[in-house]
């Protein structure tokens, strides 16, 4: 255990500066389940270290250029969804009045990255404006100082608020801003890489010359050039963001005024928490089942493929409907369970995430049974019989491990169908919680200004963009793992 | 010397580059004449199929290329021709036939169908000529009632039916060069002799020349008119077939015959070729297979040999016989490992240890909607034997008899349907699971195929722990420390214990599967065809280790395989099986030397040997039709009387008694009585 002090260290002051911090942690059953997911996986990590036979085609995936960037962008999705999965409330100022030993919190749950993103979240528009822009996108009716009425554009309250004329001075002042943001951007991205170069190059033990002309001809043990490339990018990102942003909506707003880049942002949570947790829900079904199936094969795998057939041929989206809007009218009969509304919201993804497990188990369950079938005639399972091993032991020792593979593929290829799974039922108006910031909120929000001219296109480019950008790094992501995991690769 | 048909010409292939540069054909040439069997000869791995790819200009690229070198089809350089023009080529002038019947036919098409697209393409033929040569074709390959099987799928047909439909396949065009690879490798060897006879009848018939591949002197023996050696990518040794077995010259090619197991080196260890071969991504400096070799000095690790040719047509590559090199250094003399092995018996030897009386292991055939026993497979049927303690008894027969099938009922890890298994005078088939369990660690299991008996995630220490762990047997420091001294007993150095089943070649699994059988100390190991995935020379190694074990640890073993070779050389008793029945059963003498059934009589008849063709001796006639038949539909009467050649009316009523001939030899035929007056009418 010594040798992970520093991060259990790390948790440790992270979780007393929250416990003296003036705010009351709010611990979702999401967030919950999030961080056991996060628990899992490290300890996934720390165990593949140890056996050559799993690290050896993880490694095959890191050393590929485009899994290695994917991974970069996967990465920084999980910082934020991790980010927006600490949830507190602030603790109000005592007001005259009341006890002074009662602490009074506010009725606004927040995050970290809420915190972050303040002037975000803050600066709330009048309604809809595009994006940079000084005004709002529709005229309005205003009365002057004279006492007349007037039809124009206002001017935004907080988007360019810093211009006296937005009409000849945004552009300039757009010019100004990218290009100081793009030397900022260069500037913090050159520091970061030369840092970690020298890192590596102590690390290595070698020149920092010799580490730097590794990486640029590709030498080096990891495809720097591809992660630091991307990093690049995310860090012009940030750098944009931050310049312009902060001026200006960089993605405009939506109907009621809410910054579009800060609801993209906050859309990333429920993206992740929907797949992964749906996963990590369906998992234990999947694999139990489809091994016993497999394994036991009689009566038992009857009654298994029973049960699975009979939920794969009742269309998922009825059965998700009916159980998301029997949820919804217990949240409505039972408003006492809930302190806050963002907690009633997670009560509902979390039945989402249950059903949508629910429905997609039988895939996996089917693959693992017909494999099971093969694996249990392989030779070393009978050897394992003739030693008179027991059936659990067999289970867990020799065929766990050996379809762990199959689990691992379906689950990094089925998260980006349920991140799109969301956005469809959302869209359907079965999916998350109206109150509840996801990129299928957005679009189904966004769908009914598509019709009107001129078009409303920046909620719906923004969320595409961003649920693009996650579904196109995980499916490239699964292509690594997949091929390296693939035993017609020649890897015994 | 005519001019040759095909002309290989210091030819190399290689694949992947840089450091991985793998030369899987590392200058290879040779001639074949027409009309002529040429035979390429080698271990898995040798390179010997990528030069027959090569020559059909099939290697896959682009991880393989053909790098230098010429093929020459009648003067003709194959690889300057455009791929356009290759393809006229390729089953018209040059066909092949590959190793694996049941994977080389397309399961959606029918073998008309199959046939005739090949004469399509390279004759022009369409229509009800097209169907007619078809039919002709299926006919001459021995394929009966071809108007049925026109129109039937691969899977309709048996194994050595798909193989012969490959036949026609390849010689639908007509082709001038036949090339073999391993033909006959996948088939039992009742039907390798029909195969064998079918491609001689062949050849004699259309003129054409065929470049056989194969690991397996015994076919070379018996089809080839020249012989070429290939040892790690190169051709050590090419010789006529008279001279190559009457006086082998390469040191590789001597041991391959020493250690071929067989009947004159029982009581004997095997020789061994000592470690396996050397990848073919080693840059080579010396003779490749020097550090294998007894007869190696120094100028064979710092030169490779170069090719020497000796009397006609004959050639090898070895520095002992380089005329520049005379004389040859003194160090040769190594005397063949021919330590006999001590007459004192094995401790227990004779005590009663696993008595099989009226075995039937039947598989239920399911039907319909409520899962009706509609019919049974009848693996294993009526089997019964015993085994004493420290000797060995070969279980012999053909693939689909039920051999396997049997010693897993043994083990218990099949239930079987009927019948007694006594181990040490316990009852197994009665035994509650907790109690079997228990029991389990005295009997242990080898499986043929040393890839897939181990679990590729464990490392090699905790799978021969895993039984010890089971059975309960030491505390950690006691276990580890005979995981170490288990893997010594077998030839291992027990420092690779942290390593993975992948690390290891075939033969070294195959040793660690037997330390895990031994982990246990079980007193009867059934072996599953242990070596049969094997080459020869690995072989050798596996059968010493097995014979030592016996010889120190009291051992018994039921073998069951299919290769007489290893049973002459291991067994003490033989029981032939036939479709789930014992038919043949004696002391090894008894059966090998004079077998009494009709199926024994074939089944020896069949395996290819060298001694026979060494001495130019006609194989004898007796020479089964047909395949065996499904064990879920047996003929009436005895079972084998559809193959028969002496069947009577008897044979189709009733099934034969058992009748004790002599001694210990035991058939069930009618030909024979109890009493021991032999054969009853003229055999």
């Amino acid at each position: 255990m010594t040798r992970h002090w520093k991060p259990l260290a790390l948790l440790a002051a992270l979780g007393l500066g929250l416990w003296w911090a003036p705010v009351k942690i709010v611990l979702l059953w999401t967030d919950a389940l999030v961080f056991l997911l996060v628990g899992v996986l490290v300890a996934f990590v720390l165990y593949v270290r140890g056996k050559p036979h799993l690290r050896a085609p993880w490694g095959q995936v890191i050393r590929r250029p485009l899994a290695a960037a994917s991974l970069v962008v996967l990465s920084a999705y999980v910082v934020v969804g991790l980010l927006d999965s600490v949830h507190f409330r602030e603790r109000l100022a005592p007001q005259a009045g009341t006890a002074v030993d009662q602490d009074f919190y506010a009725v606004e749950v927040l995050s970290l990255l809420d915190l972050l993103t303040t002037p975000l979240r803050t600066r709330l528009e009048k309604s809809y404006s595009a994006p940079l822009a000084a005004h709002l996108y529709s005229k309005e009716t205003v009365t002057l100082e004279d006492g007349s009425t007037t039809r124009l554009y206002p001017r935004l309250q907080y988007g360019g608020a810093h211009l006296d004329d937005p009409a000849s001075e945004r552009s300039a002042d757009i010019a100004q801003r990218s290009l100081s943001a793009l030397l900022l951007g260069l500037l913090a991205w050159a520091t970061l890489v030369a840092l970690w170069i020298a890192w590596l190059a102590r690390r290595h033990r070698h020149g920092f010359r010799d580490e730097l002309q590794a990486i640029l001809r590709g030498q080096a043990d990891l495809p720097w050039r591809s992660i630091f490339a991307t990093l690049g990018v995310l860090i012009l990102f940030i750098a944009f963001a931050l310049k312009l942003g902060l001026a200006y909506h960089l993605l405009g707003t939506d109907k009621v005024g809410n910054d579009v880049l800060y609801l993209s942002l906050k859309s990333i949570r429920t993206g992740l928490v929907i797949g992964t947790l749906t996963t990590l829900i369906m998992l234990p079904f999947a694999v139990l089942l489809g091994i016993m199936a497999g394994y036991f094969r009689g009566w038992v795998d009857d009654v298994i493929q029973y049960i699975y057939t009979t939920l794969s041929s009742i269309p998922g989206v009825l059965l998700i409907a009916a159980a998301i809007l029997s949820v919804q009218v217990y949240i409505a009969n039972n408003p006492e369970l809930f302190e806050t509304v963002v907690e009633r919201a997670d009560l509902r993804l979390l039945f989402l995430c249950m059903i949508l497990g629910i429905t997609s188990w039988t895939g996996l369950c089917r693959l693992l049974r017909g494999e099971t079938l093969k694996l249990r005639e392989m030779e070393y399972i009978q050897a394992a019989q003739a030693f008179g091993v027991g059936h659990f032991k067999i289970i867990s020792r020799h065929i766990l491990p050996n379809v762990m593979h199959i689990v691992l593929i379906s689950v990094v290829l089925d998260f980006s169908a349920l991140v799109l799974a969301e956005a469809v039922l959302s869209y359907v108006g079965v999916g998350v919680d109206p109150s509840m910031v996801s990129w299928g909120n957005m679009i189904n929000s966004a769908r009914l200004e598509m019709a009107r001219e001129p078009v409303v296109w920046w909620s719906l480019i923004a969320a595409f963009c961003f649920m693009f950008l996650l579904v196109l790094a995980a499916n490239l992501f699964s292509d690594a793992v997949r091929d390296a995991f693939d035993p017609r690769t020649g890897r015994g | 010397m005519t001019e040759p048909l095909l002309q290989v010409d210091s030819l190399r292939t290689t694949f992947g580059s840089g450091d991985r540069l793998v030369r899987a054909v590392d200058g290879v040439s040779f001639d074949i004449a027409p009309g002529e069997t040429f035979a390429l000869l080698g271990e898995s791995g040798c390179g010997k199929s990528m030069t027959a790819l090569s020559a059909m200009r099939l290697v896959p690229e682009p991880a393989g290329r053909i790098s230098h070198g010429a093929i020459r089809l009648h003067g003709e350089d194959l690889l300057a021709l455009p791929e356009v023009a290759m393809r006229d080529v390729r089953g018209r002038r040059i066909a092949m036939i590959f190793q694996e019947p049941m994977t080389s036919l397309n399961p959606v098409l029918t073998v008309g169908e199959q046939i005739g697209e090949s004469l399509e393409r390279h004759l022009g033929l369409r229509g009800g000529q097209r169907r007619r040569r078809v039919l002709a074709l299926l006919d001459s390959v021995g394929i009966p009632d071809p108007a049925r099987r026109f129109g039937e799928y691969p899977h309709q047909l048996s194994g050595g039916m798909k193989q012969r439909v490959m036949i026609a396949i390849a010689l639908a065009g007509e082709p001038e060069l036949l090339i073999a690879d391993e033909p006959t490798t996948a088939l039992d060897v009742t039907i390798q002799a029909q195969v064998l006879d079918l491609m001689r009848q062949l050849q004699k018939d259309m003129g054409m020349s065929i470049l056989l591949i194969t690991h397996d002197l015994g076919v070379v023996a018996e089809m080839a008119d020249r012989v070429a050696v290939m040892y790690a990518g190169q051709i050590v040794e090419q010789a006529s077939r008279e001279s190559f077995f009457a006086d082998p010259k390469h040191p590789y090619s001597r041991k391959l015959f020493e250690s071929l197991p067989n009947m004159g080196k029982r009581g004997q260890r095997l020789a061994v070729i000592r470690g396996s071969v050397p990848s073919l991504a080693t840059v080579f400096r010396g003779c490749r297979f020097v550090d294998r070799c007894d007869y190696a000095w120094e100028a064979c690790r710092e030169q490779a040999p170069v090719w020497t040719p000796l009397a006609a047509g004959q050639g090898v590559r070895c520095h002992l016989h380089d005329p520049a090199r005379q004389p040859a250094p003194v160090a040769m003399a190594v005397a063949a490992a021919k330590t006999a092995v001590g007459d004192t018996p094995p401790p227990g030897d004779g005590e009663e240890l696993l008595r099989v009386d009226g075995l039937k292991v039947h598989f239920p055939i399911h039907k319909g909607l409520l899962r009706r026993v509609a019919n049974v497979v009848r693996a294993v049927d009526d089997v019964s034997f015993d085994i004493p303690a420290a000797r060995t008894l070969a279980l012999v027969g053909e693939s689909g008899c039920g051999k396997t099938t049997a010693g897993k009922g043994i083990l218990q890890l099949i239930p079987p349907t009927a019948g007694m298994v006594r181990f040490a005078g316990r009852e197994l088939t009665a035994l509650p699971a907790r109690e079997l369990r228990r029991q389990r660690g005295e009997l242990q299991i080898i499986f043929q195929d040393p890839f897939s008996s181990m679990n590729p995630r464990m490392m090699i220490t905790d799978i021969i722990e895993e039984g010890m762990v089971t059975q309960g047997i030491g505390d950690a420091a006691a276990r580890a420390a005979r995981v170490d001294r288990l893997l010594n007993q077998v030839g291992l150095s027990p420092e690779l214990k942290h390593r993975y089943p992948h690390e290891f070649s075939g033969g070294q699994r195959q040793r660690i599967c037997i330390a895990r059988a031994l982990a246990v100390e079980p007193r009867l190991i059934v072996c599953d065809e242990p070596t049969s995935a094997l080459d020869v020379s690995v072989q050798a190694q596996i059968l010493n280790l097995l014979k030592d074990l016996q010889d120190q640890l009291g051992l018994a073993f039921l073998f069951i395989t299919h290769d007489l070779s290893v049973v002459e050389y291991l067994a003490h008793e033989v029981a032939v099986m036939y479709l789930g029945r014992i038919v043949e059963q004696g002391s090894v003498e008894e059966v090998l030397n004079n077998p009494l059934h009709p199926y024994t009589q074939a089944l020896l008849a069949a395996v290819p040997s060298i001694e026979k063709s060494a001495e130019g001796v006609e194989r004898k006639v007796l020479k089964v039709e047909g395949e065996m038949p499904s064990p879920v539909n047996p003929p009436s009467g005895c079972h084998f009387h559809p193959r028969c050649p002496l069947a009577m009316d008897v044979c189709r009523r009733d099934y034969p008694p058992q009748a004790t001939v002599e001694g210990t030899h035991v058939t069930r035929c009618f030909l024979y009585k109890t009493q021991s007056e032999g054969p009853q009418s003229g055999a």
